[in-house]
């Protein structure tokens, strides 16, 4: 009996995402759907947060007062972001403390770029126009995600993120059109980036474990390596713009396909850094964790004074 | 002294002031104690440091040698910053910076509104857009002030170990010298010295609530005014000035 009420219950879901209904909180919801969404957009917040830390590292060394105050305002939208990705993560009955130990212990993950150094201020620019750049293209699906939160929150996200690659694309652009030391600038950090940008979207489709059954629920729309070919078209003519090279010998535009071909990359250096041994994965996750703990008297102190401030106005009441 | 001189002083010191705690600020970004004031910290540097651009685009007008509002900001020695010393202090704990701020947003507020009816127009404009965020400045530490000092046992010891090491610079923030004679004279900024007693109070209230003290001793430093500042700001404009000293005149 019950056992056919949880496939009566699994149909009707699997029913309504098909017809393109969104699922709300309340909503009943298989719990492999719910889990798989907890970890998503949970690792998706944790991207947020780690993803201020390589920008973090330039803001006090921005080159003009305009820049400064642009890298900043951009800094504090992702911290923006990974809070209402937090909230979304709540709705589905997790707790953001919770989901930012995991991160703390390791368990949970976050877009292995920010295990990336920064070390030029042309790598702030690469980070706009290539790690947001990527972002979107595997975001802007998100705003139609079968799960309602978390696709209404992406329709924010991706409205700032399209700043955030245009502010990066200007940057980029102004080195470019720059002297010879600030075109080199922008060539060697384009060197850097380029590969690690494509692996943002993940392992090719055959090793994908989870693609399929996002797929299905409606929380994924575009695989992997649809999304990666995205983005390889969309930037590669960004880039023959302003006069810089891909550096991917194997690039080549295919007239039959009307797509870009591009290498391989180096699988080897991805799994590497998706499990922990990148060139900044302690020093991302050290940073977070002081954060916490140098935090903890002060969250410590605001609780005591709210319970103490609660008890004083119910006694004048 | 001329009054053009007295102005485009008077314009880099209160420049230099925002600029130089935005800078101190966005030093916290991506390193808060939670979230929200990750973001509200980030938030307070970001108006200061819009604040520092209008005022170094109208004191590169007055003077009107060619220099520009980044010229100012980043391409000044360190005697030629004019920043009270309280700015350029460490950041510390998150209770320092708290009481850093607070003191600064209750001079900001008294000092803002009384530029807002300067008759040098253009002050006043910036005035009336600034006292609005300093509006907010102000209850953001005000409120942090209580909660930490009537909080826990710790945060209480932590932010009196702070109130006590950072009101040695209180008595700068009043400052004054010709420059501002000058312009007191000329009804373009408000005699500081007739908000003295109103700050105090201000403060005092809400220290009381938050059942901290100020001192009994009152020694105070000055300096920054004339350019004299303690050891951290040179390691603050290092980095401030990185790009600009390391590729002169490039386009960014």
């Amino acid at each position: 009996m019950e056992k056919d009420n949880l496939e009566a219950l699994d149909k009707n879901f699997q029913d309504k995402v098909d017809r393109e209904i969104k699922i709300e909180p309340k909503d009943y919801m298989p719990d492999a759907y719910r889990k798989t969404l907890i970890r998503q957009i949970s690792q998706h917040a944790h991207s947020e947060i780690v993803g201020q830390l390589p920008e973090a590292n330039w803001v006090t060394r921005a080159p003009n007062l305009r820049r400064k105050a642009v890298l900043l305002a951009k800094i504090q939208d992702e911290a923006g972001h990974g809070l209402y990705l937090y909230s979304a993560v709540e709705t589905l009955g997790a707790d953001r403390e919770d989901t930012i130990d995991d991160l703390h212990s390791g368990k949970a993950k976050y877009s292995s770029i920010f295990n990336y150094p920064t070390l030029t201020w042309a790598d702030m620019g690469m980070v706009g126009w290539l790690v947001d750049g990527a972002a979107i293209m595997n975001q802007v699906p998100l705003c139609r995600c079968s799960y309602g939160p978390y696709a209404r929150a992406m329709v924010r996200v991706c409205k700032e993120e399209s700043f955030h690659q245009r502010q990066g694309f200007e940057i980029v652009t102004q080195l470019a059109r720059g002297t010879q030391v600030q075109k080199e600038m922008a060539q060697e950090s384009l060197n850097r980036w380029w590969w690690p940008s494509l692996m943002m979207f993940g392992p090719n489709d055959a090793e994908s474990t989870h693609t399929a059954q996002s797929m299905a629920w409606k929380i994924k729309r575009n695989t992997n390596d649809e999304l990666r070919q995205m983005f390889v078209d969309a930037t590669v003519p960004q880039a023959e713009l302003i006069g810089l090279k891909i550096p991917d010998k194997d690039l080549k535009f295919n007239e039959e396909t009307g797509h870009y071909d591009f290498g391989e990359i180096d699988w080897d250096e991805f799994w590497q850094v998706v499990k922990g041994y990148g060139p900044c994965n302690d020093e991302r996750v050290a940073a977070r964790k002081k954060a916490k703990e140098d935090g903890m008297w002060v969250r410590e102190a605001a609780n005591v004074y709210a319970e103490k401030r609660a008890r004083r106005n119910k006694k004048v009441s | 002294m001329t009054k053009q001189e007295a102005l485009f002083e008077f314009l880099l010191r209160k420049a230099d002031d925002s600029l130089i705690l935005g800078h101190r600020l966005s030093e916290w970004c991506g390193h808060g104690p939670i979230l929200e004031e990750d973001i509200a910290l980030t938030n307070i540097s970001l108006d200061l440091i819009g604040q520092a651009t209008e005022l170094y685009k109208y004191a590169a007008e007055v003077e009107d040698k060619g220099r520009t509002e980044d010229d100012l900001a980043f391409l000044r020695i360190e005697r030629e910053y004019k920043n009270v010393l309280l700015v350029e202090q460490l950041n510390g704990d998150f209770g320092k910076t708290i009481v850093r701020q607070f003191f600064f947003d209750h001079f900001e507020h008294l000092l803002y509104e009384g530029l807002m009816n300067s008759k040098d127009e253009r002050i006043s404009a910036i005035a009336t857009k600034t006292i609005k965020e300093v509006k907010y400045h102000l209850r953001h530490s005000s409120e942090w002030i209580i909660r930490l000092g009537d909080g826990t046992e710790e945060s209480h010891d932590r932010v009196q170990a702070s109130v006590k090491d950072l009101s040695r610079f209180i008595n700068e923030l009043f400052y004054q010298d010709e420059v501002e004679e000058i312009l007191i004279k000329e009804g373009i900024i408000p005699d500081v010295k007739e908000f003295r007693v109103a700050f105090e109070n201000n403060i005092e209230k809400i220290l009381e609530e938050a059942t901290l003290k100020l001192p009994e001793e009152k020694w105070q430093l000055t300096g920054g005014r004339k350019g004299v500042h303690s050891e951290h700001l040179g390691y603050l404009l290092a980095e401030l000035q990185y790009m600009q000293r390391t590729y002169p005149g490039m386009e960014w």
